[in-house]
């Protein structure tokens, strides 16, 4: 499952963005002069060397949102693994609270320290860019995963997952279920929210597939990330569509409490349900029975995958524009797409036989 | 204690002929002892609406769903009401809510084996602390309730938030046992439903029957005349707010095991809908008028508006619209209600003189 992916370009296009990420590949070079030594020495020339082995020895430092959150806890140990396959020193520091200006210091500090890379998720898009510059004229490699900052500050993004990604992989789990037809109806969060709305856009235009032909997308319901409201609309639902054989709710709210419901009710096991979800919340429901599989990326594998990305830039494999190609490990080959963005691939599926591997 | 009225008294009072009149009015104030009636019938007249366009609204499960749905605002109004009948209001019981679900989630966390009776009294006692917070930073600062808990609405949150550290709690992590008591039916009937009940059979006994519970009302006519007829007003506003604190408490733990899955963030925003419910039913926000049995039909009549919506497909941008004039029809109706009641109490006097 993971080594297949599927690569996309980022919704938004910012043409600035390769311009300034050619320049800021140039960071490398000015390492020597900055006096600091990572013993391995990290030069990176302006043109990427696809053949270039991965360093050993490289100081990779994790800087998450936050410190002790189970999610990025679970990254940062996919990280960590990378880091020791690739023989490099890993590290990991970060905020205890998730403030747009908390990571600053620890950047400063981190490039005080000559890290080779430092891998990041940002608070803010905005309030760490100036950090991040300097480290990069310190000769550090920027990685942001999860979330991303502004292009210029960083030279790689490792996105979790495209739009095009969750729709295909939450149609193809839903037909997988209820058999290939019938109807199917969408819980949301809130009516407003425009990641879920262009998701199901997306999902629409998924369903208009000749393989999915035989499904008919009854309505989309709005539980506001609200566990009463998601309770209640998916009961709307069971009542208004008799003939309702599945249940897409691409929101981790919206998937427990619909889950929660079915799970107490005559329609479980009948009305399938798939979305969003993490394995800890849903594992109660995917054991008794009420939910089959549902998807999310695998946080483990982001961190991996960051990682990698960020050994290949300090050795100089990539530079972080479009059509650079690098191997991460386990998870196979990678190839940046459009404004330095790399894309985990397809969301990890759950079920009742992986879903006691993961804890987050 | 002002009597809130049917449609009966206003035709009376329109047309308010000495003799007849009396007669009428005895008729009347028989209808306005029962201000839940006008409740029921709206609600008897939603599910009709509802079942005709869809005859599964009426179905076994859905009438679980109904009860289960509505069982957590009813006991949360209830307490409301103790509150607001003395001229105050509680707007920190969504917070207590979500901190004694967390801390429920915690308890079961740390020690698995908890029986789930002892759950739920750790559960009430915590949000009985929560309102001795509330009831004590009143007496003393002597602030309105409002301030007050407008303020431990957001430290109570912020309690939730420090211990949560982004943590969620998950059904995987509670016991079975505990959680099957958000789904339980006794006789048909869901136990979440039941224990809701004994609350508003309580409360709504103590408001009518007891000394203590008159006299909440005589404070929220008229604080100063209740404290000048003797009422202990400090220590009966203190005492409704611990009490509406471990409602909200035991409210709490009954969505921890109704949910199953908790965060930081449980039970926020709920304060309105259960100020709301309250209002819906009858209790007068200035204090001194309404009843536990009609803030618990308010609770009812929100939920089911909730459910109908969804089940009728309405467009989503509209419910919490339709949500809002209802609760602006009830406040209309009450306020005018009062007004004509005034009028008749003084072409009375005027009559006697």
């Amino acid at each position: 499952m993971s080594t297949y992916r599927r690569l996309r370009a980022g919704a938004t296009a910012l043409t600035l963005a390769t311009l300034l990420l050619g320049s800021a590949a140039c960071g490398g070079t000015t390492r020597e002069n900055s006096g600091t030594d990572s013993g391995a020495g990290a030069q990176a020339s302006g043109a990427a060397n696809p053949d270039a082995k991965l360093k050993e020895g490289l100081k990779i430092a994790f800087l998450p949102k936050q410190v002790n959150n189970p999610y990025f806890t679970t990254s940062d140990n996919g990280g960590k693994d990378a880091v020791t396959e690739i023989k490099g020193e890993f590290k990991e520091v970060g905020p205890s609270e998730a403030s747009a200006s908390s990571q600053v210091s620890y950047i400063n500090t981190l490039s005080q320290q000559g890290m080779d890379v430092i891998v990041t998720s940002a608070n803010d898009p905005n309030a760490i860019c100036g950090a991040l510059n300097q480290a990069k004229a310190a000769g550090a490699k920027i990685v942001t995963f999860d979330s991303d900052t502004k292009p210029e500050c960083r030279q790689i993004f490792v996105n979790q997952v495209t739009a095009e990604g969750i729709a295909e992989s939450q149609v193809k789990l839903i037909s997988q279920q209820i058999g290939g037809e019938g109807e199917i109806a969408i819980l949301s969060a809130t009516a407003n929210a425009t990641n879920q709305n262009a998701w199901i856009a997306l999902m629409k235009e998924e369903l208009k597939k000749p393989e999915y032909s035989k499904i008919k997308l009854v309505t989309v319901a709005y539980g506001n990330d609200d566990d009463q409201k998601s309770f209640q609309e998916t009961q709307g639902l069971l009542q208004s569509y008799p003939n309702l054989k599945g249940i897409i709710s691409p929101t981790t709210v919206g998937v427990a409490a619909a889950a929660r419901y079915l799970s107490g009710s005559q329609y479980k096991g009948k009305v399938k349900l798939t979305g969003l979800g993490t394995p800890n919340q849903m594992r109660e429901y995917v054991k008794d029975g009420t939910v089959d599989a549902f998807a999310l990326w695998n946080p483990a594998d982001l961190g991996y995958l960051a990682a990698y990305a960020g050994a290949a830039l300090a050795s100089g494999q990539i530079t972080g524009a479009e059509g650079d190609k690098f191997t991460a490990g386990k998870l196979g080959e990678f190839a940046v797409g459009k404004d330095g963005v790399v894309v985990l691939g397809p969301p990890t599926v759950f079920d009742k036989n992986n879903i006691d591997q993961f804890q987050f | 204690m002002s009597l809130t009225d049917t449609g009966a008294s206003v035709q009376a009072a329109d047309n308010p002929p000495p003799g007849p009149g009396r007669a009428r009015r005895g008729l009347t104030e028989r209808l306005l002892a029962v201000r839940e009636l006008s409740l029921l019938i709206a609600l008897a007249a939603l599910i009709l609406v509802t079942t005709l366009r869809n005859d599964r609204f009426l179905s076994g499960q859905s009438i679980k769903d109904l009860l289960l749905g509505c069982a957590i605002l009813v006991i949360l109004a209830v307490g409301q009401t103790l509150v607001i009948v003395t001229r105050n209001v509680d707007l920190s019981v969504g917070s207590i809510l979500g901190l004694v679900a967390f801390a429920t989630g915690e308890l079961f966390l740390a020690a698995p084996g908890t029986p789930w009776p002892l759950a739920l009294l750790l559960g009430v006692a915590l949000g009985a602390v929560c309102g001795v917070v509330n009831g004590g930073l009143i007496a003393v600062a002597k602030v309105p309730a409002l301030v007050i808990t407008l303020g431990t609405l957001y430290a109570f949150r912020g309690v939730d938030y420090y211990w949560a550290a982004g943590r969620q709690i998950n059904a995987a992590d509670m016991p079975r046992s505990f959680l099957r008591l958000g789904n339980q039916t006794v006789l048909g009937v869901p136990v979440l439903f039941l224990v809701a009940l004994i609350v508003v059979a309580a409360v709504g006994f103590y408001l009518r029957s007891y000394r203590s519970g008159r006299e909440l009302y005589a404070i929220g006519s008229e604080p100063a005349a209740a404290r000048l007829s003797g009422i202990p007003v400090g220590r009966r506003v203190f005492a409704v707010f611990v009490a509406n604190g471990a409602l909200a408490g035991l409210a709490g733990v009954l969505y921890a095991a109704r949910f199953g899955t908790l965060d930081a963030a449980a039970g926020t925003g709920l304060e309105l809908q259960v100020v709301a419910a309250a209002v819906v039913g009858g209790v007068a926000i200035f204090g001194g008028s309404g009843s536990a049995y009609g803030a618990a039909l308010g609770a009812v009549l929100l939920t089911t508006i909730g459910s109908s919506l969804a089940v009728l497909r309405i467009d989503p941008f509209w419910q919490q619209a339709v949500v809002g004039a209802l609760i602006l029809a009830a406040i209309g109706l009450d306020r005018l209600l009062a007004l004509r009641m005034a009028a008749r109490l003084r072409g009375r006097s005027a009559h006697g003189a």
